[in-house]
């Protein structure tokens, strides 16, 4: 009777010790970004190849469109549900930081020494009090796209090199019919929207010989002379030149998808959607420089741990992110997405450079600033106020500047305060 | 057997209730029934809606991002809200939403039903045709309007301005004129609702009424003054507090129809509702949206309360 018992109970007993060690060999983890066709492909292959090398680590990839995508990671993880593992823009840091949504990146798993050596110099904006917050997997910059045939049309040799090329192709390639609408815009102007504001704060403030804000990022100062001329420049497209007006064709990327537009500003991320425009005969340059110099604006998406991933989950979730940001992924999303990849040693190979598509951009990101935002929308918002004052009420350039430069101000100062 | 017993319990308990319930008189027995219906409503409305108004109420005091502590400060965002020049700017657009958008949509639907009503032939087509827009969603809708009001070669209106020898107009690109081009789609899509409480209304006046009239030689203006639009003073009153509170919660035509959702250029177009959505889920800034609800909910009890005092002088 005795052994009758004993031998199930040990049997038993060897079953749930295996069963509960399996059972915590496999984790599970979330991985969220928004919806773009191309990113969610690339992030299943790496899950794949991810899953293949981490033998009971699974990892759930959830989508969702961009829309909606930052109200629904601050409510999940506010909720204790959500990612472990979370793609955000590299100027929501601060919000989602400061919301208490991520969790700094471990020294061990991650030493400063080795991002900082490895890395563009620029994902240094990702150091807060000491800490790394996450790291990218492709960086972007921007750079002219033009259409080719619109420019042999007009007798122009090749992309404009200066500004003040720019200007006058511009004015070259723009036609009016006879009751003097826009029928061609020589610039698809967005008005600030899209990727414009950066443009005006980073590459054009810049290039007239200022500065958008101070050295330690606390006061605004692209309100100067300096400023004054950057604005000026960019809203004369639509005020003094009349080359394009902020709407035509609902956005500047629609515009010169449809050929109905000279040159337009984008990131190398649009290089797919122009890819597949029928009839579409474009051409990529770097951004036009001014007496000698050229400047231009990197932005990043960062992949950070939220703070509710803890113990098992925290492993797997540093291991994947690992992953998600070493150099094969990187080359693998520059062939997918058409981002550039984080890591100088990745990004400037010699193929890469003379891409015809990729290397305006990947040279770009050889001078370009990545602005260190407080708070992304009202910064953003600043400076579209200050081209529709001047567009639509008749500001001066330097009265709009002082206006925004106020409100921007208060946006950093209510930062530093906390 | 074993299993019996409870159920004899049951039986029990089950007798003791019948008799108790017999006892009740009809009325008693109506209390209870009633009682018992309204509970489902009550407790959801008591968990759904008053519950997180009054939470609402409690965060506007509060400095709080959604998940770090809540730091008690006051009125200091109440303070903040009434300091900035936005919230002035967004709350006299909220009121010209409510207040132009409110008599327009009347009146328009009030001639659509008046006409609408003389008719018989296709009376129930030409109807639909008036309360599809009422079905469609306020998004979709406001794309396709957005597409209407673009510039040449895309933009319907802008073609037939042009056609007709008028100049181009930038529509939602304007400061003056933004506003009204958003107001436009959502007067439209309010109308069918409003037609067909009109017409429901003007039926529900007694013929006897007119025929009296006739005999005494009123004529169709005279008829209109005397009897149909006092008659309809109950509809009136019931669809401007509906529609009032609508235009002055707009939303949905706003974020779809500006640039990015920001209400612009430069916040013309912005309506409050908005601008709690930006404090809540673009800044993070949860007491801030919460101290402006409360600000609105002011607005909507104050404005409702009047129009029902309005509804109570009748004779």
């Amino acid at each position: 009777m005795h052994k009758y018992i004993k031998k199930p109970i040990v049997a038993l007993a060897a079953g749930i010790v295996a069963l509960s060690a399996s059972l915590a060999s496999a984790v599970e983890i979330e991985y969220w970004q928004y919806t773009y066709a191309s990113r969610v492909k690339a992030i299943d292959t790496l899950i794949e190849s991810f899953e293949a090398a981490n033998p009971g680590i699974t990892v759930k990839h959830t989508h969702f469109p961009y829309a909606d995508y930052r109200k629904k990671v601050a409510i999940a993880v506010s909720a204790g549900d959500g990612p472990d593992v979370v793609q955000l823009y590299y100027g929501w840091l601060n919000d989602y930081r400061d919301s208490g949504l991520l969790q700094p990146l471990s020294k061990e798993a991650f030493p400063h020494s080795s991002i900082e050596s490895d890395f563009f110099p620029m994902v240094s904006t990702m150091k807060v009090d000491g800490d790394y917050w996450g790291l990218p997997t492709a960086v972007r910059a921007l750079a002219l796209f033009y259409n080719k045939d619109l420019f042999a049309a007009a007798g122009l040799p090749g992309a404009p090199e200066t500004l003040d090329q720019m200007v006058e192709y511009a004015k070259k390639l723009t036609k009016k019919d006879s009751d003097g609408n826009n029928e061609i815009v020589g610039y698809a102007t967005d008005g600030g929207a899209g990727q414009e504001h950066h443009f005006v704060r980073e590459v054009l403030t810049r290039l007239y010989g200022g500065a958008p804000y101070s050295d330690d990022g606390k006061t605004v100062t692209y309100n100067d002379a300096a400023g004054a001329k950057a604005l000026k420049f960019l809203t004369d497209f639509q005020m003094t030149h009349k080359t394009g007006a902020s709407g035509f064709m609902n956005r500047g990327q629609d515009a010169f998808k449809a050929g109905k537009a000279g040159m337009v500003l984008d990131g190398s991320f649009r290089i797919n959607t122009f890819e597949k425009a029928e009839d579409l005969n474009f051409g990529i340059a770097e951004l036009p420089g001014h007496e000698g110099n050229r400047f231009n604006f990197a932005s990043y998406w960062i992949n950070g741990i939220s703070s509710k991933a803890e113990g098992e989950k925290l492993a797997a979730a540093n291991k994947f992110l690992h992953h998600i940001t070493s150099d094969a992924a990187m080359q693998l999303w520059l062939d997918t997405v058409g981002e550039l990849p984080a890591k100088p040693a990745i990004a400037l190979t010699d193929e890469n450079q003379a891409h015809p598509y990729f290397g305006p951009f990947i040279r770009g990101l050889g001078y370009a600033t990545a602005t260190a935002f407080k708070s992304e929308k009202p910064q953003r918002q600043a400076i579209i106020d200050a081209i529709d004052m001047v567009t639509l009420q008749g500001v001066s350039p330097s009265d709009a500047l002082n206006k925004v430069a106020k409100d921007e101000q208060e946006v950093l100062d209510e930062y530093y305060d906390n | 057997m074993a299993c019996y017993v409870p159920s004899l319990k049951h039986l029990f308990r089950y007798l003791m209730f019948v008799s108790f319930w017999n006892k009740l008189s009809v009325n008693q027995k109506l209390a209870i029934t009633a009682w018992l219906f309204l509970a489902v409503p009550i407790v959801f409305y008591v968990c759904i809606r008053f519950y997180p108004t009054f939470e609402a109420f409690y965060v506007s005091t509060f400095k709080w991002n959604l998940l770090g502590a809540k730091k008690y400060i006051g009125l200091r965002n109440y303070e903040k809200i009434f300091a900035d020049e936005d919230f002035w700017l967004v709350l006299l657009n909220t009121f010209k939403y409510a207040g132009l958008g409110v008599p327009i949509s009347l009146f328009i639907a009030f001639c659509v039903a008046y006409f609408l009503n003389e008719i018989t032939r296709w009376h129930d087509f030409i109807r639909a045709l008036y309360f599809i827009p009422f079905l469609t969603t306020a998004v979709a809708m406001a794309w396709v309007w957005k597409w209407f009001y673009q510039p040449m070669p895309i933009g319907y209106f802008n073609f037939f301005l042009n056609y007709l020898g008028i100049a181009q107009q930038p529509f939602l690109k304007s400061v003056t004129q933004g506003l009204y081009a958003i107001m436009a789609p959502a007067v439209w899509a309010g109308l069918g609702f409003q037609v067909v409480i009109f017409i429901a209304g003007i039926r529900a006046i007694p013929r006897s009424y007119y025929e009296a009239a006739e005999i005494d030689g009123a004529g169709r203006w005279q008829i209109l003054r005397e009897i149909t639009l006092p008659s309809l003073k109950p509809t009136v009153i019931f669809l401007t507090v509906v529609s009032t509170i609508g235009f002055l919660r707009i939303f949905d035509q706003v974020y779809s129809m500006t640039t990015n959702g920001d209400g612009g250029p430069l916040s013309s177009t912005k309506p409050l509702v908005l601008m709690i959505y930006e404090f809540a889920f673009d800044e993070f800034k949860i007491g801030r949206a919460s101290a402006l609800t409360v600000i609105l909910f002011v607005i909507l009890l104050a404005i409702s309360m009047f129009q029902l005092w309005l509804m109570r002088k009748k004779p």
